[in-house]
């Protein structure tokens, strides 16, 4: 198609568009430099002490932790059921399947206060509020259906003769699975473990539901700063969240430009 | 029949972890709300009944639906240009746009919040700037207010609304629109008679999708409406955390969740829905 003018306004339109979504969060960076002790906007000095409050916080380096222990396991947790449940509605591939598939991808389009209150109500009898294992459990069926849909879609470019050859030499269903599909989709489970991570770094509906003191995520001190809207140490860990979303982001993009090199050449 | 049988079993059996934790765990308590909506204080429809007793309840669900409507209308109407802006880009500038949108998709939604809430207040950036410049003279009221809970929701919204729009916009076969241009139709004619009817299942797609997620927004409500501007899922956790009303919750929870099925249903008359979900997370 030839560019017209409307073509071209538009694109720099769009480019104007993409910088709105990226900009107002890097307002987080002078805000953290502020030198003083209430939330502000730095005028000409700078100054790094709510960094050093930041990480010389006992609440805030435990929140890092919690954060991360619950995160690292869900993105376990979630990438092995994702993966198994996967391959088994792929090998099914019928009718059926595809009604189970899209019942198990619900956990992410129902609104999350519903899951919120639904996970409240089953934890409270079970004993489960205010856990590691009651998180670490939400964030799971909550986060599964990520890896599903990301090894699903490396399931689709598999070929299934592969599976007939590895059948065909006299392996047993079990070896063909570890030997040859799962290698193949190997690029699926990562991309659905990272997701799973950061669904559950960065899960808050649920996780005000169904935690109170002993588990204190990072998002909900985050949460708990914004609502105070007073110290800027929030400001610092916003900065520190935003640099670790770019460092994941960085190897994300590399492991996915390495891949297409390996396959194209 | 007995092959068939054989086919069938492992990958079911693979299935089935996942499938009992949902079952167990989720389906089953999400069941129980909606047993609750009918029966908690006393059996009956009595929570049903307040939403037309009482107006607080449906000035809660009006703003919520108004919200979710003005949300899509733009998250869609700018996530078309930066769709369109994109397939229309070269395949470098197209990489580094790609880039741009999943930044921005992976930033924590708490940090964006707080973002916000920097920029936007009374002595925020923006109001400073502009009291500096002498363009106002008061601050003006970006926050505790629907413009800013709309600010706050159509910035998080963009990022979905480009992605089924995307994958929509590039499956078009791009010789129709040149055999228009070719045949002596401008080039606005051209996005209006031709491009813009063949993108309307993308468009229809989107436009579900951010409405479905609007719907059930928790976080930048409650933060930029500070209190002002009640949606629905602000409303359920004040019921739950608060006054302790489970009924009262459980009845706009059912009603969310009817809703939120009913659209995906249309959802899937338009667009298969696994494009739409593969394509958000690739």
């Amino acid at each position: 198609m030839r560019t017209s003018v409307f073509a071209s306004i538009n694109r720099v339109w769009a480019w104007l568009l993409l910088l709105f979504l990226v900009l107002p969060a890097l307002v987080a960076i002078p805000v953290s430099l502020t030198p003083k002790r209430f939330l502000s906007m730095p005028k000409g000095d700078f100054s790094l002490r709510h960094f050093e409050k930041l990480f010389n916080s006992a609440d805030w380096l435990s929140s890092f932790a919690q954060s991360a222990i619950i995160a690292i396991s869900t993105a376990l947790l979630a990438s092995v059921l994702g993966t198994l449940c996967a391959i088994g509605l792929w090998r099914v591939s019928s009718k059926y399947s595809e009604v189970v598939r899209a019942f198990l991808l619900l956990p992410l389009i129902i609104p999350q206060i519903i899951s919120a209150m639904a996970l409240y109500r089953l934890w409270i009898p079970m004993g489960l509020l205010d856990s590691y294992s009651g998180l670490i459990l939400a964030h799971t069926i909550l986060a599964t259906p990520m890896v599903l849909i990301t090894v699903s879609a490396s399931l689709a470019n598999f070929d299934p003769k592969l599976e007939q050859a590895s059948k065909g030499l006299g392996a047993s269903t079990w070896t063909t699975i570890r030997r040859v599909i799962l290698p193949s989709v190997k690029p699926g489970i990562f991309a659905g473990a990272l997701f799973a991570f950061i669904l559950s770094w960065d899960e808050i509906v649920v996780t005000l539901f169904i935690s109170k003191f002993t588990v204190y995520t990072l998002p909900r001190r985050m949460w708990n700063g914004i609502r105070e809207n007073t110290d800027p140490t929030v400001a610092a860990a916003a900065v520190v969240l935003i640099g670790i979303t770019i460092i994941l982001f960085s190897i994300s993009a590399i492991a996915a430009r390495r891949r297409a090199q390996t396959t194209s050449g | 029949m007995s092959t068939l049988r054989n086919k069938l079993k492992p990958g079911w059996l693979l299935v089935l972890p996942f499938l009992a934790l949902v079952v167990l765990f989720y389906l089953g308590p999400i069941l129980n709300i909606l047993m609750l909506s009918v029966t908690d204080p006393a059996p009956g429809l009595a929570n049903y009944a307040k939403l037309g007793e009482s107006d607080a309840l449906a000035r809660i669900m009006w703003t919520t639906v108004r919200i979710c409507i003005v949300t899509t209308f733009f998250s869609v109407l700018l996530g078309y240009s930066i769709a369109y802006g994109m397939v229309h880009s070269s395949t470098q500038k197209q990489s580094l746009m790609l880039t741009l949108l999943l930044v921005s998709f992976w930033i924590s939604i708490l940090v964006r919040t707080f973002s916000w809430l920097m920029l936007l207040g009374n002595r925020g950036l923006i109001n400073n700037t502009l009291l500096g410049l002498g363009i106002v003279s008061q601050p003006i009221e970006f926050m505790r207010n629907e413009l800013g809970v709309l600010i706050g929701m159509i910035h998080y919204m963009i990022p979905y609304a480009v992605l089924p729009l995307l994958v929509n916009m590039q499956s078009l076969d791009m010789r129709v629109m040149n055999a228009s241009r070719n045949l002596g139709a401008s080039g606005t004619q051209t996005f209006w008679r031709i491009y813009l009817p063949l993108t309307r299942p993308g468009i229809v797609a989107s436009s579900l999708l951010i409405f479905i997620l609007s719907l059930g927004f928790y976080v930048t409500p409650a933060i930029l409406g500070g209190g002002k501007v009640l949606m629905i899922a602000e409303y359920i956790s004040v019921q739950l955390l608060v006054t302790l009303k489970w009924g009262t919750a459980a009845m706009l929870a059912a009603l969310m969740l009817f809703g939120v099925l009913a659209l995906l249903w249309l959802m899937s008359k338009f667009m298969k829905l696994s494009t739409v979900f593969g394509g958000s997370t690739q």
